[in-house]
């Protein structure tokens, strides 16, 4: 067993884990934080994305033991008490789910794009960043109009990744 | 995943004798995009995994003299973004930012890609057409040496890749036609000019790995434009063929991408 401690939506823990614990796993079993989905467990979906240190990764492709002493943000960690973040409230705006089941990946990819893109994105671009993130349902087409409409939001509540 | 020991070092010093106290069993992780889905599969299973995440010194990006240098560890994503390899190479950047998706490219490293030498990965190609030197804990391997074939390189049993060294070139770009499921190259040509010297290298199509490309090059070297490889071909033997392409259309689609890649490196 190892010991791994990190910063997840704010608040600090600590576990004790087999070190061939994946992020994902450590997340939703040890904190019961089950926004995070898997969906493939083969790198490929992003149902899994969370941000560490500020960047999207795969929380599938992610040893626990690898991100001792880094600060995580989930999709838990977004909203603020009970209004969601700019983010979430276009995807509900804009239709951008239908089964739902790779929302919380789909967004902590779309907030970490305004983060490093800013929030004037166009349809290329926000095509093009969602490479990694697979959706069996929509077609894509309102997840686009939400990332583009959520980015704007995100400006103009001038916010960034809440929690952190 | 079969269970492993778990050691995470802080100095390449420390990594290296982990290194060495496990032989066999032990296997280095720098952004775990390859090898942890290697694991997962059950392919590796190894009994000690070195995290190279903590050892000082491995990331980061400088111009020396005439050179880039890139710390093993550099993610691809820092390589992508990085307004020093923009002004040096800006081809290198573009192939950065070209790799995977971006939460890949927030973890993996070029270290990992080379070490790895996938066929089809798009650093290798790189380095080979900009005859760069990669620098381990031991000692300096010309890349002209480094790539053996699949999944091979000259790297020994605890040797660790410390940085790559890249000639900065007069002109280089990458043309990668990727595999829309994979997103790794069918075929990818990087080609780079330097001086007199003009280097073409293939990524994707080969059954051993990434390879040199002669005739391409003789004909950029008499005229460096996408109009000097007009009628040049390159033959089929020894090219991979599978259900995505046939080793002829991959023997097409290099000079249709080599041509690509030396418009954009003209146009930069
Ligand atoms: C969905 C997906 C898409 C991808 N698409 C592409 C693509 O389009 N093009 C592409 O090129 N790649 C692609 N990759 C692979 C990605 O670039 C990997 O990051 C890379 O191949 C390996 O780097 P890593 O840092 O993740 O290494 P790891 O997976 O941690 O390690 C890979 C191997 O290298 C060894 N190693 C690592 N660092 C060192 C070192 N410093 N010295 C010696 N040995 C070392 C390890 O022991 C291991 O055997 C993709 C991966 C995924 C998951
Ligand atoms: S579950 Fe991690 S990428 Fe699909
Ligand atoms: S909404 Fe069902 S997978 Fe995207």
């Amino acid at each position: 067993m190892a010991s791994v401690s990190m910063t997840v939506n704010g608040k600090s823990v600590t576990g004790n884990v087999d070190p061939r614990t994946l992020l994902v796993q450590f997340l939703r079993e040890n904190l019961r934080l089950t926004g995070t989905h898997v969906g493939c467990d083969t790198s490929q979906c992003g149902a899994c994305v969370v941000h560490v240190d500020g960047r999207a990764v795969k929380s599938c492709t992610t040893l626990a033991v690898s991100c001792d002493g880094a600060h995580v943000t989930t999709i838990e960690g977004l909203a603020n008490g009970t209004e969601l973040h700019p983010m979430q409230a276009a995807f509900r705006e804009h239709h951008g789910l239908q089964c739902g089941f790779c929302t919380p990946g789909m967004i902590m990819t779309a907030v970490d794009m305004v983060n490093r893109k800013g929030s004037n994105l166009d349809e290329h671009t926000i095509r093009e960043e969602l490479e990694g993130n697979i959706c069996r349902c929509t077609g894509y087409h309102n997840i686009v109009k939400a990332v583009a409409a959520g980015a704007q939001a995100m400006a103009s509540t001038g916010q960034k990744v809440a929690a952190e | 995943m079969y269970a492993f020991n778990y050691v995470s070092p802080k100095t390449v010093r420390q990594a290296a004798s982990a290194l060495a106290k496990a032989a066999d069993d032990g296997k280095l992780l720098a952004g775990g995009q390859t090898l942890l889905p290697t694991m997962k599969q059950r392919l590796a299973s190894p009994g000690v995994l070195i995290d190279l995440a903590k050892v000082d010194g491995l990331s980061g990006i400088e111009l020396k003299g005439r050179s880039l240098v890139i710390g093993a560890m550099t993610k691809h994503a820092d390589v992508a973004t990085s307004e020093v390899v923009k002004q040096a190479i800006p081809g290198l950047a573009a192939l950065a930012g070209e790799i995977g998706d971006p939460a890949v490219r927030n973890r993996g490293t070029i270290g990992g890609s080379i070490a790895n030498n996938d066929p089809a990965a798009d650093y290798p190609a790189a380095a080979l057409a900009l005859n760069a030197t990669i620098v381990t804990n031991k000692r300096k391997i010309p890349a002209d040496q480094f790539f053996t074939g699949l999944f091979e390189t000259a790297l020994e049993p605890g040797e660790i890749v410390v940085k790559v060294s890249f000639p900065i070139p007069s002109r280089a770009a990458y043309a990668k036609f990727r595999n829309p499921a994979s997103r790794y190259a069918m075929v990818g040509v990087f080609v780079a000019k330097r001086g007199g010297d003009v280097r073409v290298t293939v990524t994707g199509a080969g059954a051993s790995g990434v390879f040199r490309a002669p005739a391409l090059e003789e004909a950029l070297k008499k005229r460096f434009s996408p109009k000097s490889l007009e009628g040049v071909t390159v033959p089929a033997t020894g090219l991979n063929g599978d259900i995505h392409a046939s080793a002829d259309y991959r023997a097409h689609l290099i000079v249709v991408m080599a041509k690509r890649a030396v418009a954009a490196a003209i146009a930069k």
